[in-house]
């Protein structure tokens, strides 16, 4: 069963540079980062953060209070940009809703409810009765979340891979497309600061207590963000504007639950299985998202895969610096930004990123460019070895 | 939706410690006894990489172990799907979160991803092939046999789908009662095979009760742990059945399996 281009016929992010398309990308042209000190919380550790503004002061829909919790918060509040909302509503009345597949993914959900009742438990260590997990807290929660808000009802699930979560929904649409299960899908990723997470990669000693530096020779960590990204795919055939998903690659590291292969063979794979997917020749892409954490081993697994499947010459760089990581969004929130540089062929440079480590070899971008491509990939791997790269074309 | 073909099987549940022994079960031929998990000792994980795993990852492995028994496979793309994941290491993380300077576990940290049982799966198997881990909570088998399905058919691989889910601990667990530990593995083939136990159509979008299992403590098994919401399907393959069955989805939704004996 033949793997056809998906159009991507509607779009919107959510993320430390503000909501909606336009104002990633003003952002991105006029060199302004997300990132901040770290003031989430009462959390005491000395990094830099990517938080989205306004999520505390915008409660959810009343009809959907049973679903309250940041991740959800940050999800209705993204879906809300750049006319999504009208372009999949405008689909449901083409398809039908119970034709439209929802593919969410995420790497922690809601988690940051379960802390918060934790923080609220009685003399008896007795969880608060108001604590609502099955629809805040549960790794599924964020697509019923979103199911329910969008009304619709076809297949759907939550993929749950760590940093690859919401690269792989792209795949997954693909797949149900090519079944014959459905006739269009939404897909998207979100995640939200929580203290699971910045005390979690912490105790791996992988959080920057500076602004993280993608591909530096002086990179030590990274920097957590929190972002949400919608995207609406629908088979080529079907007309309109849009890009094109011409092709995905997974695969396992088989290696180690938290560190990459270091000669990034998963991450070679994945590449390589996109471009054949695609039946597109390494030299026809024209930029790179990178994965690019800014940790030490990610980057230098991640340059020796690009050297190995594209050489030194195609241009690369990650938004991390940007952004923060945000960890099971960063799939699509960075899927969107390629996307965006395909579009308007504003290649977005590695901010943060002062000299490039000699031993790395990929064309790094340290000042953004102009230029016109007709194809390009993103780049997602996350723990566990778990792998994914996207390749997009422009539809001339 | 074209058919797939299971050609392994691996369970682990309580008083269940292989297909084996579930079939006979399953089939009338042996009693059921619900007591205890048996102990968990996936040998497949090298005995450094399985000290450092939990319950929830030990039983995904256990059931994956047993259904690669009897078949090997160079390499499989595998469709890992649990309701909740592993909330013991939630509940170990908020307590640490609770206390002073923050004290997680790397260890717990690393494996409170959702794919940390695949994760393993990959290490101890060698296998490079895609690896999905997902969650479609009360209906997550009916989610994950629908996805490996939909993989096995599209990319015209086999896949392997393994379903496994644990009960919530400590003050957790009253948002989640009765919930046992229970894992299933099945390997599904777009093609059929000598090797090929049952042919399985999906039939998303159809609905219908529950089908439901004759034995009072199964069905209680099956009625409270999403991956035993696999049990009516390995009873038919036990009993060689041709039978309409209609598993949990998602919320308020069913999926109809129509599954066949080969061979």
């Amino acid at each position: 069963m033949p793997i056809s281009p998906i159009r991507i016929t509607a779009y919107t992010l959510t993320n430390a540079l503000g909501s909606g398309v336009d104002a990633s990308l003003h952002a991105l042209q006029s060199g302004r980062s997300g990132l901040r000190p770290c003031d989430f919380q009462d959390v005491d550790l000395s990094t830099w953060i990517g938080r989205v503004d306004g999520i505390e002061g915008q409660p959810l829909p009343a009809a959907l209070s049973r679903f309250e919790c940041r991740n959800n918060r940050l999800a209705h509040l993204a879906l809300q940009a750049d006319g999504f909302i009208e372009r999949v509503d405008d689909a449901v009345c083409r398809y039908g809703a119970d034709r439209i597949a929802l593919f969410m993914g995420t790497s922690t959900s809601g988690i940051g409810a379960t802390e918060e009742a934790y923080r609220r438990r009685d003399g008896h260590g007795n969880l608060p009765d108001d604590f609502q997990p099955a629809t805040t807290h549960v790794i599924y929660s964020i697509t019923d979340f979103v199911r329910s808000y969008l009304q619709l009802k076809g297949a759907a699930l939550t993929v749950s891979t760590a940093c690859s979560s919401s690269a792989k929904v792209f795949a997954a649409a693909q797949r149900y497309l090519a079944a014959g299960l459905c006739d269009a899908a939404v897909v998207g990723g979100v995640d939200t600061l929580c203290l699971t997470t910045l005390y979690g990669f912490n105790s791996l000693d992988l959080v920057s207590s500076r602004r993280c530096k993608p591909w530096d020779a002086n990179r030590n960590g990274i920097n957590i963000g929190e972002g949400a990204g919608f995207a609406l795919l629908e088979p080529e055939q079907a007309g309109g504007k849009g890009s094109l998903l011409l092709g995905s690659g997974e695969s396992s590291d088989a290696y180690h639950i938290s560190t990459p292969h270091p000669e990034g063979r998963g991450a070679a794979l994945a590449m390589r299985l996109a471009l054949s997917q695609a039946g597109v020749a390494a030299d026809g892409v024209g930029y790179i998202n990178l994965h690019g954490t800014a940790t030490p081993s990610n980057d230098a697994a991640e340059d020796a895969a690009v050297m190995q499947v594209f050489g030194g010459q195609i241009p690369c760089s990650s938004t991390k610096g940007w952004t923060g990581h945000t960890l099971g969004a960063a799939g699509a929130i960075e899927a969107i930004f390629t996307l965006m540089a395909l579009e308007s062929g504003f290649l977005p440079c590695s901010l943060n990123t002062e000299q490039q480590d000699e031993a790395l070899s990929a064309n790094l971008l340290l000042e953004s460019v102009q230029q016109d491509i007709a194809c390009a990939m993103s780049n997602s791997f996350g723990f566990g070895g778990n792998n994914c790269s996207l390749l997009f074309g422009c539809d001339r | 939706m074209k058919p797939v073909y299971i050609e392994a099987i691996g369970v682990v549940g309580p008083g269940l410690e292989s297909w084996q022994q579930a079939a006979a079960i399953l089939a009338g031929d042996s009693e059921y006894h619900a007591c205890e998990l048996p102990a968990l000792k996936p040998t497949m994980l090298k005995p450094n990489e399985r000290r450092r795993t939990t319950l929830t990852i030990k039983l995904a492995l256990q059931a994956v172990q047993d259904a690669l028994a009897s078949n090997s496979y160079p390499d499989l793309s595998t469709v890992f799907t649990s309701s909740d994941g592993d909330m013991d290491i939630v509940d170990r993380i908020c307590q640490a979160l609770c206390l002073p300077d923050h004290p997680v576990s790397p260890t717990f940290f690393h494996n409170s991803v959702h794919n940390a049982p695949a994760g393993y799966c990959s290490i101890a198997t060698g296998f490079h092939a895609p690896s999905t881990s997902l969650s479609g909570l009360n209906g997550s088998f009916a989610a994950g046999l629908l996805d490996a399905a939909v993989q096995a058919v599209v990319e015209r691989q086999p896949v392997m789908l393994v379903a496994y889910d644990t009960p919530w601990p400590g003050a957790l667990n009253r948002f989640r009662q009765r919930r046992s530990p229970f894992g299933v593995a099945l390997v599904l083939h777009p093609q059929t095979s000598a090797q090929s136990f049952a042919e399985l159509t999906l039939l998303p979008g159809a609905g219908g009760d529950e089908s439901k299992m004759a034995d009072s403590r199964l069905e209680q098994l099956r009625a409270d742990t999403p991956a035993a919401a696999s049990l009516p399907l390995l009873e038919a393959i036990a009993n060689n059945s041709t039978v309409r069955l209609v598993l949990p989805y998602l919320v308020d939704e069913q999926i109809a399996v129509e599954v066949r004996p080969c061979n």
